[in-house]
C-alpha cells in the first residue's frame, strides 16, 4: 500500500494489522457488528502479499463459528499464524475451540467485537463479555491474553502484538473491542514495514520428515498428567502477569478522582476530564490496554485519599478486578451501564462531582 | 528365514487399549498400511477424533491433531489448507462425524476440501458406555435405548454416507466392513483409495468402515463379526456408493 495514512474502520484496521502481522489463515462467519471485518479479509487476505516460509494466504468462510474456531486450530497447529473474529453470540460458540487452543498451547488471534447481551441482545456496543474474556471463557484453568484498543490506530498496532504474545507465549490472544471502535472510521497510520515472517515452530504439524512426530492435543489421560500441564500453564500465566500489562495513564500525579476505563468508554473518559480539568477539577485516568493480565501496577497509587471511578459499557465487571487492584487502600466507585445504553461525557461530568 | 510379512513403519509396536474383539485396531492398521504402501508417512496428518479411538495417535507413527469432538473436518480443513502438498485425514467413529460434527462433515465434503475420512462406523457410542447412536439399528438395545431404538422415539439410522454422496464435491465414498479377512481386504483397498484420491487433487474422499464392538454390542467377538454380516448389512449394504 503506498499511502501510509488511510481511514479505517476498527474492524478493518484488525483485518489489515492482521495482514501486515504475516497472518495466513482467517475463518470467520458474519454477525453484526464486525462483518466489515470479514469482507475485507475476504477481500484483501488472499491478494496480499507472500508470507516467508508459508503456502498462499487462506480466507475462508466458516459454516459456524464452531468450525471457524476448529478450522482456526487446525491451521495454527500446521504452523500458520490464524485468526478468526466474531461478536458476543458468536464467542460463546467459540468458546469450545479458544478452551481447546489454550490447553493444546496453539497460538492464534481471536477478534471479539461486542454487542449488548445476554442472549441475542441486541447489535449496540457493549463491555459486557469482559468476565468471559479475562477468565478464560470456556472450560478448564486457562486465561486468554485479552487486548483492549480505544482506537482504529491502536487496534492496527495491537493485532500485530497480539500475534507477536500468541507465538511468543503459545497462546491464544482475544483483541477485545466494542460495536463503537469495530464501526467508527478514523485514520490509521500503515506500518512501512516489510510484513512481518512469523517465527519457526518446531512443534508445528507439517509431517515427520527427519523428526519424531509431533501431536497437537490438550489430551493428558495418565494419572497426574493434567496437573503437571496445568501447573506448566500456571507457570506462563505468572510470566505473561509479569511482562505483559498494559496501560495508559494520565494525571495521575495529582488526581484526586481516578477514571478507569478502557476501549471506547475510556475515550468518553477522557473528553469528560479535559472539560472537569478546564474547570479545575484533579481528574485522572487509567486506561487498562492489557484487560487480562490486569495492569495491576497501575493501581500502585499511595495516596490513600484518591478515588477510583470504573466506568464500564456493562454492570461492574472490570470493577471486580480494580477492586481486587486496589485492595481495600482507596475507595471504589462505579458507574456504568448496559444493553445498548452509553454512558455521557455528562454523566460522568455529575458521578465525578459528587464523589469529588 | 526371509520376513515377508511385517508390521508398517506407520505402526508403533505397542499394546492398543481396545477391548477384545473391536475393530479399531484393525482399522488402525489399515491406515497404517495404505500410508506406508504410499510412501507418504512422512508427510501425512491424521487428525483423532473423540470416541474410542481418541488416542490414535498413541499408535501411529506420522504428525496428528487432536480435534474436539465433532470438530475433525474443520481441523483438517484448516491443517489441509495451510499444508495443501500434505496428506490430511480424519479417523472419526459414527458419534463424531454422523451426531454432534454432522455439520462440520457436510461442509467439509461440500466445500470438496481435498481430505480422506476413515468413518468408522459400529452403531454405538463406546468410550462412554453404549449409548445410542446415530447409526444404531432399529431394535437394536442401547444404555439410552434401553427396549432397543424405535422410530417413534429416535428416528431412524441416519445413512450419513448416502447423504454426502449427493454433494457435488464429494469424489468417493465406499462401505466396507471388518467382518472377515476377505472383507478387510477390500477395506485396505478402500482406505488406500481414498488417500490416493487426496494425492490426485480429486476431493472429499469418505470410507465407511462396519466395525465390530462386542463390548456393547452384548455378544462375543465372533457373534459379533456374524452380526455385521447377517444384521447391519441389511441396513448399511456394502459397495460403492459413489
Amino acid at each position: 500500500m503506498a499511502k501510509t495514512k488511510v481511514l479505517l474502520s476498527g474492524n478493518e484496521a484488525i483485518a489489515q494489522g492482521a495482514i501486515q502481522a504475516g497472518c495466513t489463515f482467517y475463518a470467520g462467519y458474519p454477525i453484526t457488528p464486525q462483518n466489515e471485518l470479514i469482507a475485507y479479509m475476504a477481500k484483501y487476505l488472499p491478494a496480499s502479499g507472500a508470507v516467508k516460509g508459508q503456502a498462499a494466504r487462506v480466507f475462508i468462510q466458516a459454516e459456524s463459528e464452531l468450525a471457524a474456531i476448529n478450522m482456526v486450530y487446525g491451521a495454527s497447529a500446521a504452523g500458520a499464524r490464524a485468526m478468526t473474529s466474531s461478536s458476543s453470540p458468536g464467542i460463546s460458540l467459540k468458546q469450545e475451540g479458544i478452551s481447546y487452543l489454550a490447553g493444546s498451547q496453539l497460538p492464534a488471534v481471536i477478534v471479539n467485537i461486542m454487542r449488548g447481551g445476554p442472549g441475542l441482545g441486541n447489535i449496540a456496543p457493549a463491555q459486557s463479555d469482559y468476565f468471559q474474556a479475562t477468565r478464560g471463557g470456556g472450560h478448564g484453568d486457562y486465561h486468554v491474553i485479552v487486548l483492549a484498543p480505544a482506537s482504529a490506530q491502536e487496534a492496527y498496532d495491537l493485532t500485530q502484538s497480539g500475534f507477536d504474545l500468541a507465538d511468543k507465549y503459545r497462546t491464544p490472544v482475544m483483541i477485545l473491542g466494542d460495536g463503537v471502535l469495530g464501526q467508527m472510521m478514523e485514520p490509521v497510520k500503515l506500518s512501512s514495514r516489510k510484513i512481518k515472517t512469523p517465527p519457526v515452530k518446531s512443534w508445528a504439524l507439517c509431517g515427520c520428515a527427519g523428526r519424531k512426530p509431533n501431536i497437537a492435543k490438550s489430551f493428558f489421560l495418565r494419572e497426574g498428567a493434567l496437573e503437571e500441564f496445568n501447573l506448566k500453564l500456571q507457570k506462563n500465566y505468572q510470566i505473561i502477569q509479569q511482562k505483559e500489562q498494559r496501560f495508559e495513564g494520565l494525571f495521575l500525579s495529582d488526581a484526586k478522582v481516578i477514571l478507569v476505563a478502557y476501549g471506547t468508554m475510556a475515550r468518553i473518559a477522557k473528553s469528560a476530564i479535559s472539560q472537569l480539568r478546564n474547570a479545575g477539577k484533579q481528574v485522572g485516568l487509567i486506561r487498562p490496554i492489557s484487560l487480562w493480565p490486569f495492569p495491576e501496577r497501575a493501581f500502585q497509587i499511595k495516596n490513600n485519599r484518591v478515588k477510583y471511578l470504573v466506568l464500564e459499557l456493562s454492570y461492574g465487571q472490570m470493577l471486580q478486578d480494580v477492586r481486587l487492584a486496589v485492595n481495600g487502600r482507596q475507595q471504589v466507585e462505579f458507574l456504568g451501564r448496559s444493553g445498548g445504553g452509553i454512558l455521557s461525557q455528562e454523566q460522568i461530568i455529575d458521578k465525578v462531582k459528587k464523589i469529588l | 528365514m526371509e520376513k515377508i510379512f511385517k508390521r508398517g513403519e506407520s505402526l508403533y509396536d505397542v499394546a492398543t487399549h481396545y477391548c477384545p474383539g473391536c475393530g479399531h485396531g484393525i482399522a488402525h492398521r489399515l491406515v497404517a498400511e495404505a500410508v506406508d504402501s504410499l510412501g507418504i508417512r512422512e508427510k501425512t496428518i491424521g487428525v483423532a477424533p473423540v470416541g474410542c479411538a481418541v488416542v490414535a495417535y498413541d499408535y501411529w507413527n506420522f504428525d496428528c491433531s487432536e480435534a474436539a469432538h465433532g470438530r475433525a473436518l474443520a481441523v483438517a480443513t484448516g491443517i489441509k489448507r495451510v499444508h495443501p502438498e500434505k496428506v490430511v485425514f480424519t479417523y472419526q467413529g459414527d458419534g463424531d462425524l454422523a451426531a454432534i460434527g454432522t455439520n462440520e462433515t457436510i461442509h467439509a465434503a461440500n466445500r470438496g476440501e481435498n481430505l480422506s475420512v476413515v468413518f468408522i462406523n459400529n452403531a454405538v457410542y463406546g468410550m462412554t458406555g453404549g449409548q445410542l447412536a446415530p447409526t444404531t439399528l432399529l431394535g437394536q438395545k442401547t444404555a439410552t435405548s434401553i427396549e432397543g431404538r424405535t422410530k417413534k422415539a429416535h428416528g431412524y439410522p441416519l445413512k450419513i454416507s448416502e447423504m454426502l454422496a449427493l454433494l457435488p464435491g464429494v469424489c468417493y465414498i465406499e462401505r466396507v466392513s471388518l467382518e472377515n479377512p476377505q472383507e478387510v481386504l477390500k477395506a485396505k483397498r478402500a482406505i488406500k483409495q481414498a488417500f490416493e484420491n487426496q494425492i490426485n487433487n480429486l476431493g472429499f474422499s469418505l470410507v465407511e468402515v462396519l466395525s465390530p464392538c462386542p463390548t456393547y454390542w452384548g455378544l462375543s467377538p465372533k457373534e459379533s463379526l456374524d452380526w455385521i454380516k447377517l444384521v447391519m448389512r441389511k441396513e448399511f449394504p456394502l459397495g460403492r456408493i459413489k
